[in-house]
């Protein structure tokens, strides 16, 4: 393969580098795998801040309902490469101790900044995707869960959670696909994720276009992959009586 | 490009020489026309790539019910294609991959950094406007189609007069959903250098050079966005309990 891509090369100017620079491949991989981790850190977080998030806000003190719907609006209605600057650039330089030869050093790194961000995002946006679905749970439901004497806190998490999750797991697929895509924002912070290794390499190699083709076609194949997954966890978790 | 930079700066120099006491508030009141005229620009992309958007997605959502099964195919591909790609990686493509200039019988034509922008924010919007079309056609109720079969009409004129007239109204809460969300990733034209807001705020924060600033500004940013982006979120949900959501 690496012969082909040299061939190409040599032949057309079609220049796909990655394929058989040794140094390319390997910077190109590792930003793959910080992709990766950044995927399946946001993923994770945005889930907890959405759940969290519909359960406090059914809580019964006014203020804590009042403070999960100004974060959500606050986090939907700000865009958001501008909360990852006010994150890593503002806040992450309060967020610094004076380090070993007196230069401040600071406590979170970019990486971390970015997930912080990302999951805050999708995590708003989850918070309504749930509030939807626990809406769409027959009160009848709620009503036999207190009937048989579970707290509120059993009732939450071992019979409405888990039906509101089906019912809402259309809406819930389509926004972690995005939040999938929301992770090459983390290049404006300096995180060497695919897009950010690729520019690397673009710019040692001026092969901006293929580099670029390569990101596109490596973006479309894990949101189809994560796609076709999430169809088979809802054909499997389908609610008999819902949904087309 | 550099020469617009250099003479914003130069502008910037001798603000910066007043008093470094001077509150935070002042600062900010200082520097608002500066970050007025990028959140201009701002607006300015969003308009022109949601109405460049919205007139090629609804061209391809008519593609995806075409009658032809290439054309239907491609416009599919099309669509999955650009939902699928990350709106930065669209970005930089269209920013690298669109000519610097173009000649025109020997005119040259320099082709800025904000139109290349434009154009790639307004390839998903496409590809979203397009789904929101084959969404809401599909809607239409079959009887509709064949009553307009029997008045005699063609696809094409049940298309024109019967079935998009009715379409508009369910579209437009998702429309106006997805124009919130270009809005807010007309920021990323930043990225490949177009002079909007984020550019001209942290270029104020270099020439300030105030270390105390970072908060302030960038809160300020995001409350500019916030005041422009809150009141189209209210009057979307007040569209979607009115005519109801098509997803």
């Amino acid at each position: 393969m690496e012969a082909f891509f040299r061939h190409l090369y040599e032949t057309t100017g079609v220049n796909f580098s990655i394929f058989y620079d040794r140094r390319n491949e390997i910077n190109f991989l590792r930003g793959l795998v910080v992709s990766f981790e950044l995927m399946g850190i946001t993923l994770l977080g945005s889930l907890a801040i959405g759940v969290a998030g519909a359960w406090l806000n059914g809580s019964r003190f006014r203020l804590v309902r009042w403070l999960v719907r100004g974060y959500v609006q606050v986090l939907r209605n700000t865009p958001p490469l501008i909360q990852l600057y006010f994150f890593f650039f503002a806040l992450g330089g309060i967020l610094s101790i004076v380090g070993a030869n007196g230069r401040p050093v600071p406590l979170v790194n970019n990486f971390a900044w970015a997930c912080i961000g990302l999951s805050a995002v999708a995590g708003a946006f989850n918070i309504e995707i749930f509030r939807a679905g626990i809406e769409a749970v027959p009160r009848s439901i709620r009503d036999a869960a207190t009937a048989l004497g579970l707290s509120r806190v059993k009732a939450f998490f071992l019979v409405i959670l888990p039906l509101a999750f089906r019912l809402c797991l259309p809406a819930l697929n389509n926004n972690l696909v995005n939040l999938l895509k929301s992770t090459t924002l983390a290049y404006a912070i300096g995180v060497p994720e695919v897009l950010y290794v690729s520019a690397q390499i673009w710019s040692d190699e001026f092969n901006a276009t293929e580099m670029m083709i390569v990101v596109l076609v490596v973006y479309a194949g894990i949101t189809t992959a994560f796609i076709g997954l999430m169809q088979m966890l809802e054909r499997r978790l389908k609610v008999p009586g819902y949904g087309a | 490009m550099s020469a617009f930079l250099l003479g914003l700066t130069a502008a910037a120099a001798p603000q910066t020489a007043t008093a470094p006491g001077e509150s935070v508030f002042a600062t900010l009141l200082r520097w608002t026309p500066l970050i007025a005229r990028g959140f201009a620009l701002n607006l300015a992309i969003s308009f022109l790539a949601m109405a460049i958007g919205t007139v090629a997605g609804v061209a391809l959502g008519l593609a995806r019910i075409s009658l032809m099964a290439p054309v239907r195919g491609g416009a599919w591909i099309t669509v999955q294609f650009f939902r699928n790609a990350p709106w930065l990686a669209l970005l930089f493509f269209c920013v690298y991959a669109l000519p610097h200039h173009i000649s025109l019988f020997g005119v040259r034509l320099v082709v800025p950094d904000w139109t290349k922008a434009t154009l790639g924010l307004a390839l998903p919007v496409m590809a979203n406007v397009a789904e929101i079309v084959r969404g809401a056609i599909q809607g239409i109720p079959n009887t509709q189609w064949q009553a307009a079969r029997a008045v005699g009409l063609n696809r094409f004129l049940t298309l024109r007069l019967v079935i998009l007239p009715q379409c508009i109204k369910p579209c437009v809460p998702p429309w106006m959903n997805w124009y919130a969300i270009l809005t807010m990733a007309t920021p990323l034209a930043s990225i490949v250098g177009v002079a909007e807001a984020v550019q001209l705020t942290s270029e104020a924060l270099v020439a300030e050079a105030r270390y105390e600033l970072l908060m302030p500004m960038y809160l300020y940013l995001l409350v500019w966005f916030f005041i422009y982006c809150y009141p189209i979120a209210l009057w979307t949900e007040r569209l979607e309990k009115k005519y109801g959501v098509i997803q």
